[in-house]
C-alpha cells in the first residue's frame, strides 16, 4: 500500500533493465519498497537489477520475460507481473523505450514501424491492460517514462520523438479517464539521460545522470503532479522551445 | 451500491471502494463474505477505514440508544455518534467516561481504535468503560464481555475494525453534576519542567494535558501550557445546568490553497496560542465542550492543510524513557519541519487487549502536514527512536508506519492474529491500513 507521503510497498517495472528504471527502483527501495517485480526481455539484465533492489531492501524482486516487438503479449505480461505482486499494486512503471539510429531506419518501412511498436504499441497494449485492473483495485498508480523529445519532435530524431510524442499525448487521456477511480498516472519527462541508451551519443544541455532523475521522479511522486520534468527547469525551457518558430527550431534541434 | 473516494481526516492516500450502509446485523452478516471492513465518521487520520476495491460499511445505520439505567449503563448501537449519545445522556446527568478530542465520531470508532482522552492516567482507555459488545464476524455474531468471549471482546478493543463488525455496545457511564470543568492553566517556559510538574501533579487531576510548542528551538525549546480539570459540583457553581454541547458554528472554505498552513504560519499560530495563554490561572470553568472538544468549534478545520493533507505522528514510550519525548521534540525541531502544537499527556495502566495503543508513560501527539522532502525521513528515525525505547506509534493516527516497525512495537500481535484466524478464517477483514502493514496476514 502506498503510505501517507506516496511511498509505495510494491513496484512493477515494465522495462525492468532499463538504467533509469533501475535508479528510480534503488531509491524506492531504500524507502519503503519491499517488493519489486522486473520484467524485461534480457534475463541476465533483469537477474541483475533484481539482486540490486535485494542490496538495496527489496524481500523479494521477480522477473518476467517478454520482447515488446509483439503486443499481443502485453495482456499477460500485466496479469503475470501483477499476480507476482501478491496483492493490490502500488505502483507500476512503464520504461520500455527503444531510441535506435534515426539514420539507419528512417528508409526502412520496417524498422520505422518498429519503433512505433515498441514505443507506442506495446505499451499502450499494457497501459489498457493496467489501466482496468487499476480501476478495479480502487487504487494504484502508474509512472509513464515519456520523453522531453515529445513536446517538440526533431528533425533527426523524429522516429524516436514522435513515437513518444504519440505515447504522451494517449497517456494524458488515461490519465483524465482515471480521475476519481482511486488509481492514477504520471508522466516522466526527463531530457538526454546518461544510460546505456545514450552511450556514445554527444551531451547537450541540461543532461543529467540517472540518479538526478530518480530524485526527481520520487518528488513527482509524493506530489502527485501529472507531469514530473527531469531536471525540473526543462518544464520552462521546453515552454519556450515549443513555440520557437519552425525555422529557429530546426536550427537549435538539427545542429 | 455506489463506489466512493474514501480517505482519513489526514486527506492522504485516498482509495475507491463500494459503500454500502447496513441497517441491521443480518444485512451486516450478508456483507461479510468478501473483503471488508467498517467505518464510522472517519475520523482516523490514515487509512484505516478504508478498503481499495472491496467494500467499505458504513456504520451509520446502526443506529439505536436503550435508556440509561439507574446505574447508568447505557447500550449504543455502533453507528451513534458521541455527539449524539452525550446530546441524550448529558441532560440527564451521565457523561462519557472516556472521550477523545472531538465529538464527531462514532462509538464503533471509539472500539475499533480503543480510544483514549485526557483521564487515562486515572481511567484507563475506553475499553475499561464497556460491560458489552456485540460483533458480527464472519463465523458468527458473537455476544462479548470481559467475561464472555474474553478473548474476542479484548482482540476487537484497538484492533481498527479487523475482527468483525461490532454492531452495539454498553457503557457504563459516569456521573456528573454539572455541564462545567474547573481547570487550572500554567504556562511553562521548557519541556523538563511541565514534564516534571505532570509527573508528580498528575494524580491530583481528574484530567489532564499539555500543548507543546514545537518550532521553538534553543532555551525555550518545547514550552508548553499545561490545562488540568476536575468535573465543577454542583454545590460549587452558582446557576448549575446539564446543556447538551452545541453544534459546529464555522466551517473551512472547500480546499484551502495547499501551503495556508505553512512553517510561518504555523509558527505564528503557536506563538499566539503560547502568549494567550495565562502564566497561571486557577478554578475557571469552562464547559464540557470548550475544554473537551475545542477543535469541534471549527467544522472540517482538516482542509486548512490543503490538497496534500497532513499526518498526526502519535506514539507512547514508558516512564523509564521520557527523554524520548524531548530527543523527539528536539529532532523535530531541529530538522525544521513545521509543527502544530503537539499533544503531551500521560498514560496509565494497560488493558488487556493486544492491539490497543496505550501503555503507561508519555504520549505526544504531532500535526505534521505534508509535504517537507525530509518529513517521511524524519518520521523513520523516530520510528526507530520510540521503539528503541519499547514505545508504539497509535494505529488511528498511522499512515506511514513501515510493516516490521509496526509488528516489533506490537509484541502481543499473535495473541491477536490467533483470535482473527478463529473468527475471519478466510482474511474478509481488512483495510488498506492492514494491506500496508501486513495486519491479520499470518506470515506477513
Ligand atoms: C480532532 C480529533 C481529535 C482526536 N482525539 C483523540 C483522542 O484524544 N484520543 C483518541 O484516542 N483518539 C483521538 N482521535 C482519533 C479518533 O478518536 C479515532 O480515530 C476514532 O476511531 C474515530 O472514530 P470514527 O467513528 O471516525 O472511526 P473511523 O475513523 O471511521 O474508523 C476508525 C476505525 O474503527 C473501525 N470501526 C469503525 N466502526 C466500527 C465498527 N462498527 N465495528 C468495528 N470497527 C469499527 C474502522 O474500521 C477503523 O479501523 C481524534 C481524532 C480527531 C479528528
Ligand atoms: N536516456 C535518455 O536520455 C532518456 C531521455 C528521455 C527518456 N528516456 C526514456 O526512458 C526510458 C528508459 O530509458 P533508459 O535511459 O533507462 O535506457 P535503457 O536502459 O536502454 O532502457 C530502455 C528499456 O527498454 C527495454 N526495451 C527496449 N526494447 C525492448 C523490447 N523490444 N522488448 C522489451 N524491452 C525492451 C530495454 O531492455 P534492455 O535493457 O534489455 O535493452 C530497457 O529495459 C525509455 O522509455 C527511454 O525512452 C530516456
Amino acid at each position: 500500500m502506498d503510505n501517507a507521503f506516496g511511498q509505495p510497498q510494491n513496484v512493477v517495472v515494465l522495462g525492468g533493465s532499463s538504467d533509469i528504471a533501475r535508479a528510480i527502483v534503488r531509491k524506492l527501495c531504500a524507502a519503503r519498497t519491499n517488493t519489486v517485480v522486473l520484467a524485461g526481455r534480457n534475463q541476465e539484465l533483469l537477474d541483475a537489477a533484481a539482486a540490486e533492489a535485494r542490496d538495496y531492501g527489496a524481500a523479494t524482486a521477480e522477473t518476467v520475460l517478454f520482447d515488446a516487438e509483439d503486443p499481443g503479449n502485453a495482456a499477460r505480461v500485466v496479469a503475470e507481473s501483477l499476480a507476482k505482486v501478491g496483492g493490490p499494486v502500488d505502483l507500476v512503471i512503464v520504461a520500455v523505450g527503444l531510441l535506435g539510429t534515426q539514420s539507419e531506419m528512417e528508409d526502412d518501412p520496417v524498422a520505422a514501424a518498429r519503433m512505433i511498436t515498441v514505443n507506442v504499441t506495446w505499451p499502450v497494449a499494457a497501459l489498457t491492460e493496467l489501466r482496468a485492473r487499476l480501476v478495479a483495485q480502487g487504487r494504484g498508480r502508474i509512472l509513464v517514462i515519456s520523453s522531453v523529445a515529445a513536446v517538440r519532435v526533431r528533425r533527426t530524431q523524429y522516429l524516436y520523438g514522435g513515437a513518444k510524442a504519440g505515447l504522451d499525448r494517449l497517456c494524458q487521456g488515461i490519465a483524465d479517464s482515471l480521475e476519481g477511480s482511486g488509481a492514477s498516472l504520471q508522466i516522466l519527462r526527463p531530457g538526454f539521460v546518461r544510460s546505456k541508451m545514450t552511450t556514445g551519443q554527444r551531451e547537450i544541455p541540461f543532461t543529467t545522470g540517472v540518479n538526478e532523475v530518480a530524485e526527481n521522479t520520487l518528488r513527482g511522486l509524493a506530489t502527485g503532479e501529472r507531469i514530473i520534468w527531469s531536471p525540473p527547469i526543462l518544464r520552462y525551457v521546453f515552454f519556450v522551445l515549443r513555440h520557437l518558430p519552425t525555422k529557429a527550431w530546426r536550427l537549435l534541434a538539427d545542429r | 451500491m455506489s463506489r466512493v473516494r474514501l480517505s482519513g481526516w489526514g486527506r492522504t492516500a485516498a482509495s475507491v471502494a463500494s459503500l454500502i450502509t447496513p441497517t441491521n446485523e443480518d444485512e451486516v452478516a450478508a456483507a461479510l463474505s468478501g473483503e471488508v471492513i467498517a467505518r464510522g465518521l472517519g475520523r482516523s487520520y490514515g487509512d484505516a477505514a478504508q478498503l481499495a476495491g472491496g467494500v467499505v460499511l458504513d456504520n451509520s445505520g446502526l443506529v439505536g440508544v436503550s435508556p440509561i439505567t439507574s446505574e447508568g449503563l447505557v447500550t449504543v448501537g455502533a453507528g451513534v455518534s458521541l455527539d449524539d449519545l452525550l446530546a441524550l445522556s448529558i441532560p440527564q446527568g451521565w457523561f462519557i467516561p472516556v472521550t477523545p478530542g472531538t465529538r464527531q465520531v462514532s462509538v464503533g470508532g471509539m472500539i475499533g481504535a480503543d480510544v483514549h482522552g485526557k483521564n487515562h492516567h486515572r481511567d484507563g482507555s475506553i475499553a475499561a468503560h464497556v460491560r458489552a459488545l456485540r460483533i458480527v464476524t464472519p463465523v458468527g455474531t458473537f455476544e462479548t464481555s470481559p467475561t464472555r468471549e474474553a478473548e474476542l471482546f479484548w482482540a476487537t478493543m484497538g484492533a481498527m475494525g479487523l475482527t468483525g463488525v461490532v454492531t452495539s455496545v454498553t457503557f457504563q457511564m459516569m456521573r456528573i453534576e454539572t455541564d462545567q470543568v474547573f481547570v487550572d492553566t500554567d504556562r511553562f517556559d521548557d519541556l523538563d519542567a511541565v514534564m516534571s510538574e505532570m509527573a508528580s501533579g498528575d494524580d491530583a487531576y481528574h484530567y489532564s494535558v499539555a500543548w507543546v510548542d514545537c518550532m521553538t528551538r534553543g532555551r525555550h525549546m518545547g514550552r508548553a501550557i499545561l490545562t488540568r480539570g476536575e468535573h465543577a459540583p454542583v454545590s460549587q457553581i452558582d446557576e448549575p445546568h446539564l446543556r447538551s454541547p452545541r453544534a459546529a458554528r464555522l466551517k473551512v472554505p472547500l480546499d484551502a490553497p495547499s501551503g495556508l498552513l505553512n512553517p510561518l504560519s504555523i509558527k505564528a499560530f503557536n506563538e499566539l496560542w503560547f502568549r494567550s495563554a495565562p502564566r497561571h490561572e486557577r478554578h475557571e470553568a469552562q464547559s464540557l465542550s470548550t475544554f473537551f472538544h475545542p477543535l469541534d468549534g471549527v467544522r472540517d478545520w482538516n482542509r486548512l492543510y490543503g490538497r496534500r493533507g497532513f499526518v498526526q505522528y502519535q506514539f507512547c514510550v514508558p516512564d523509564e524513557r521520557a527523554e524520548t519525548i524531548v530527543e523527539a521534540i528536539s529532532r523535530l525541531s531541529a530538522s525544521r519541519v513545521p509543527s502544530f502544537l503537539a499533544v503531551l499527556k500521560r498514560f496509565g495502566p494497560a488493558t488487556p487487549a493486544p492491539l490497543s495503543f496505550p501503555q503507561p508513560g508519555w504520549t505526544l501527539a504531532l500535526d505534521l502536514p505534508v509535504g517537507p522532502d525530509k518529513l517521511p525521513g524524519v518520521l523513520d528515525e523516530l520510528d526507530a527512536l520510540v521503539l528503541a525505547a519499547g514505545g508504539r506509534v497509535y494505529l488511528a493516527k498511522d499512515a506511514r508506519l513501515a510493516p516490521a516497525t509496526f509488528a516489533a512495537m506490537y509484541p502481543q500481535l499473535d495473541d491477536f492474529l490467533s483470535v482473527k484466524a478463529r473468527v475471519d478464517p478466510e482474511g474478509h477483514l481488512t483495510s488498506d491500513l492492514a494491506r500496508r502493514l501486513h495486519l491479520g496476514f499470518p506470515h506477513g
